[in-house]
């Protein structure tokens, strides 16, 4: 296996893009990418484009052959494919073409992954995302994907005595971040009783608890590490790259309060890359629910079981604290476009490894994580990125 | 969600009825082939198993934005019930003050009617669950 880099990043601001359509930013976030990495389409040997729901949000399938078509490499008649694993379909991708790259079978790649979800109403929004869980046993009993992470918060206050303002430091911290990236859907810092105070989704999650729904597109271009120094960036190196699966209904997990694919694609991670979770700088989290990113900070190992609310409540995860967490802003603040998410998870870490994060940079940022996640953990992907 | 999608499931919907691992003694609902404990050693040695129909809260929540079918049923309770049997089922718990809900509190499966399709569609009915 050779070593895997990545040469060029490309985003979309994420947000309600009314005026374009899911070619639109699928085009635009790959053409960032191309010309950030300073390449030529026709470099470009295969395509994976992360997409959840392309077919029940826009009625529209085959969408490895639509970004390929519209970002001009139809003639080039390369293979393009659409990766799916509901939340964690944009990690997945970088997992394909990281596989390519680093088998030998291409030496230039695009991931991209991309969302369109404002074309539809909000009342058709729930059953999407619930997708992502078991609708033959939980979805037809009414859960919807909020009222299953609010269940897990439950046991998780329970169990550890996590505390309804320790939830809400998430999305605190989040907006703050948030507030100084100018990609993301949110660039507004909030208050502790703006989300104490929100409207219910699943109690005790409130409105601000939960990533909003998102339009939005983000691509990288990847080569083998050893040929990374001809392209116009500082490379950054994919250090390693996991995924982990789990039973697809939260039901039948052993535990409520934690992530075992998130555990497993982790543990694997730190190992091929020979770093500890302290050895971490920045880290991307799937914060689609703020009880989320507390359960995999835990569960990745940056703390404690049962620390992680106090953690975040004492700052701990703020930009340049013990571990920075979600400087994008996360789900939360960033957006969620779901199969744009994990692509712009790992755009912001190059960004930071480049030095390139503005207002929101981490001092001597050297390693850098991403977690992606489908469902309520049914697939995790976790990659560690490493100044090259 | 299409009617052959539930419709196949019914018999195990509304009677409650699992699978027991004969290898290991794991009880499994809904239904599966394999135990994931004991994998090859399970095949051909899961065997029907019907529930109590007993169990306890194990966490639970008040949804306030369900799905479209549901929205006529909010807020309404949604749980996971831990059986008798070990194995924990989703479902909504009713016929009960959401002040009276708690971790631990004992309750039992209903049959009820879960949504139906669309506005004049066939009833989907299956368990729901009331304090015991």
């Amino acid at each position: 296996m050779r070593e895997v880099a990545i040469i060029g990043i490309g985003d979309t601001r994420f947000g309600e893009l009314w005026e374009h359509s899911l070619r639109d930013i699928g085009m635009q976030a790959g053409l960032n990418a191309v010309s950030d990495a300073g390449i030529a389409g026709e470099q470009i040997e295969a395509l994976y484009i992360g997409n959840m729901a392309a077919g029940s949000l826009i009625d529209q399938e085959h969408l490895g052959a639509l970004v390929s078509d519209y970002s001009g490499l139809s003639q080039l008649h390369i293979p393009a494919v659409r990766i799916e694993a509901a939340g964690a379909s944009g990690g997945m991708a970088l997992r394909e073409g990281y596989l390519a790259v680093a088998s030998g079978l291409h030496d230039v790649v695009m991931v991209a992954g991309a969302e369109k979800m404002t074309d539809v109403t909000d009342e058709e929004i729930p059953m999407v995302q619930m997708a992502g869980g078991d609708q033959q046993w939980e979805g037809i009993a009414g859960a919807t994907m909020p009222s299953l992470f609010a269940m897990m918060a439950r046991r998780h206050m329970h169990e550890y005595g996590t505390t309804r303002e320790q939830l809400a430091s998430v999305p605190v911290k989040n907006h703050k971040n948030g507030a100084l990236n100018k990609q993301a859907q949110y660039q507004r810092a909030i208050t502790m009783e703006t989300v104490l105070k929100s409207p219910v989704v699943a109690d005790p999650l409130g409105v601000f608890d939960c990533a909003p729904v998102s339009d939005g597109a983000a691509a990288l271009i990847l080569a083998p590490a050893d040929a990374a120094g001809k392209y116009a960036q500082e490379a950054i190196r994919i250090a390693a790259s996991a995924a982990a699966t789990d039973t697809l209904a939260l039901q039948h997990r052993e535990s409520l309060t934690r992530m075992d694919s998130v555990k497993v694609a982790s543990t694997k991670a730190y190992r091929t890359a020979g770093v500890n979770p302290k050895d971490i700088d920045v880290a991307e989290i799937h914060d689609s629910y703020s009880i989320a990113e507390i359960m995999s900070i835990e569960d990745l190992g940056f703390f404690e079981k049962g620390r992680g609310g106090p953690a975040t409540l004492e700052g701990m995860t703020e930009i340049n604290g013990v571990v920075s967490v979600n400087t994008s802003g996360g789900l939360k603040a960033r957006g969620d476009p779901m199969g744009a998410t994990g692509v712009a998870q790992a755009v912001e870490i190059a960004r930071q490894l480049r030095g390139k994060a503005d207002k929101r940079q981490v001092t001597d940022a050297e390693v850098g994580l991403s977690l992606n996640v489908g469902g309520t953990g049914g697939t995790s992907v976790v990659h560690i990125f490493r100044r090259a | 969600m299409a009617n052959p999608r539930y419709w196949r499931e019914n018999p195990s919907r509304y009677n409650l009825i699992g699978k027991r691992c004969e290898n290991c003694g794991t009880v499994h609902f809904p239904p599966r082939e394999i135990c994931p404990k004991c994998r090859r050693k399970s095949i051909g040695k899961m065997k029907s198993h019907k529930l109590s129909g007993r169990g306890k809260v194990y966490s639970f929540t008040i949804v306030h934005e369900p799905m479209p079918d549901f929205s006529l049923m909010k807020p309404y309770i949604m749980a996971m019930v831990e059986m008798e049997e070990g194995v924990r089922l989703t479902g909504q718990i009713v016929d009960c003050e959401p002040a009276r809900l708690s971790i631990g509190m004992e309750v039992e499966a209903t049959l009820r009617k879960l949504g139906q399709e669309g506005s004049s569609g066939i009833i989907r009915y299956g368990y729901k669950f009331r304090p015991r």
